[in-house]
């Protein structure tokens, strides 16, 4: 444990001083330095405006990991459990989940416009597809001992699926989920970037087409803090629901 | 045998595929007496397991009857029948003690109840130290042990086990054996073991039936004669190695027949 965040901080020096050279290499104009951009995330974090795009993003992302994340396994579940629908669904899935999701923006766009839906819906095309093949993998990898076991306990079909084989996916379905988060945060701040008159990934274009570096700078490093403490609280309750000591 | 607690007659099980049938077994006869020790060793692919699952209820024969208790087996497990599987079949999300008393929380058993039938279980089969740990935490015999548990929690009359011991090393295989063993006299319940290990069937059974190779029906049965009380100590009997002779005479044959057959001419 203590070698672990020994090799963290060790990892977040280094990252720092490649940062501060880098900055020190090419000018402000193109990198800004670590103490300013620390200095300038502190004082976003007082502006009530940054606060409005936050919530503009972070209401969207909510929303579309929450549809996501019930669709997502839903959907998993469903093909996971019938075999035949599983293999048919598998390749199409696949696919979908591999195109990439900016290709299909301006039509989200036609049927959207610039609302916050458009977010929304762009966010749940991320991540529902890699939830719903991890959970539907996840349910087929369930070891046949398993439905041997519910068997020779005289299991009802519905304390089966319940009380066995759910809980049996339940870490892989887990690790989906952790994908799937990530990437919904990436559609949402795409449908941002792209076409949005707030949010965080709004403000970062605002803050390119003024050329405010130290701006750019800030917005992507909380950004990227706030994706880090995502990513750790569902990697914590990953591990919770592993038990593997 | 009068009054057996289960009854074979006619058993054979035929897989059919799309465009192929597979003999897996039988025809198969057995009687089994209430509180016997019964294990079936045979060659690989013999349908050792097949037989397992149709005398548990898991898998229903193509031909013939399996009766326990005076009733006939009807496609499902019935009560009183306990089964313990090859791989470790452990709930990875429970903790031992919970895992122990999964199948009493799901008939729906009194708490003070559950509580005072797993406590036993858990105790009697040396796992109350590790109550509180989950299967990651423990080592395959334990995890054996904690599936042996769950089942015998449930009180059974009738132990099916699929070669339990199959992934031990043999210092515990044999350990495991005497536990077996002394489980087997405390319950009073009727085992079938499924084994590939020869000295394990010599040393804990009443009664082994030696199967053949595919499709496997019973070409021998070597009564023991070992008293009630035994534990592995008894691999030193001087009677022990010319029952597992006599095994491995029969067995040999069948196995090289089994290579021969899956060679083909």
């Amino acid at each position: 444990m203590i070698s672990t965040r020994f090799d963290s901080l060790l990892l977040a020096a280094a990252f720092i001083v490649v940062w501060q050279l880098l900055h020190l290499a090419v000018g402000a104009d193109v990198v800004s330095s670590p103490a300013a951009t620390l200095t300038r995330a502190a004082a976003l974090l007082q502006n009530p405006n940054f606060w409005i795009d936050a919530r503009s993003t972070g209401g969207a992302f909510a929303v579309a990991s929450l549809i996501g994340i019930v669709g997502g396994v839903g959907l998993g579940l469903a093909l996971g459990l019938r075999r035949f629908a599983g293999d048919v669904a598998d390749p199409i899935l696949n696919t979908v989940y591999s195109i990439p999701k900016i290709t299909l923006y301006p039509i989200i766009l036609l049927i959207f416009g610039l609302s916050l839906s458009a977010k929304i819906t762009f966010g749940v095309i991320h991540g529902i597809f890699p939830i719903a093949i991890f959970t539907m993998n996840a349910v087929r990898n369930v070891a046949p001992v398993y439905r041997r076991t519910a068997l020779a306990l005289r299991l009802s079909p519905f304390a089966t699926v319940t009380t066995v084989l759910a809980p049996a996916a339940l870490p892989e379905i887990m690790s989906g989920i952790r994908v799937g988060i990530a990437v919904t945060l990436l559609g949402t701040l795409i449908a941002e970037l792209f076409a949005s008159s707030s949010g965080i990934g709004s403000a970062l274009i605002r803050a390119t087409e003024f050329h405010t570096v130290v701006d750019i700078f800030a917005l992507t490093l909380l950004l990227f803090l706030f994706a880090a403490l995502i990513n750790a609280g569902v990697h914590r309750l990953e591990r919770w629901v592993r038990h593997d000591g | 045998m009068a009054d057996p607690h289960i009854t074979v007659r006619g058993v054979t099980k035929v897989f059919v595929a799309q465009d192929s049938k597979v003999h897996a077994l039988g025809p198969l006869d057995l009687d089994l007496a209430r509180g016997e020790f019964f294990s079936v060793v045979g060659p690989s692919g013999c349908g050792k397991t097949t037989l397992l699952d149709i005398l548990a209820g898991l898998a229903a024969p193509s031909e013939g009857t399996v009766v326990f208790n005076g009733k006939a087996l009807t496609g499902s497990v019935p009560d009183g029948i306990g089964v313990v599987f090859q791989q470790d079949a452990t709930f990875a999300w429970l903790t031992v003690w919970e895992n122990v008393a999964f199948g009493l929380r799901r008939q729906g058993r009194e708490a003070a109840e559950i509580k005072r039938r797993v406590d036993h279980a858990v105790a009697f089969m040396g796992l109350a130290p590790f109550a509180n740990a989950y299967p990651a935490q423990l080592s395959g015999g334990m995890k054996q042990r904690v599936c042996i548990a769950r089942t015998l929690v449930l009180e059974p009359e009738v132990l099916l086990l699929d070669e339990p011991f199959g992934a031990l090393d043999q210092q515990t295989r044999l350990l495991m054996g005497d536990e077996l063993l002394r489980l087997w006299r405390d319950t009073g319940a009727t085992i079938v073991l499924i084994t590939h290990a020869l000295d394990e069937a010599a040393m804990l059974s009443d009664r082994i039936g030696l199967m053949s190779a595919r499709p496997g029906r019973f070409i021998d049965i070597v009564t023991t004669d070992w008293p009630r009380e035994r534990d592995s100590r008894i691999v030193s009997d001087i009677r022990f190695g010319s029952i597992t002779g006599r095994l491995w005479t029969q067995l040999r044959e069948e196995s090289l027949a089994a290579i021969g057959a899956a060679r083909g001419p």
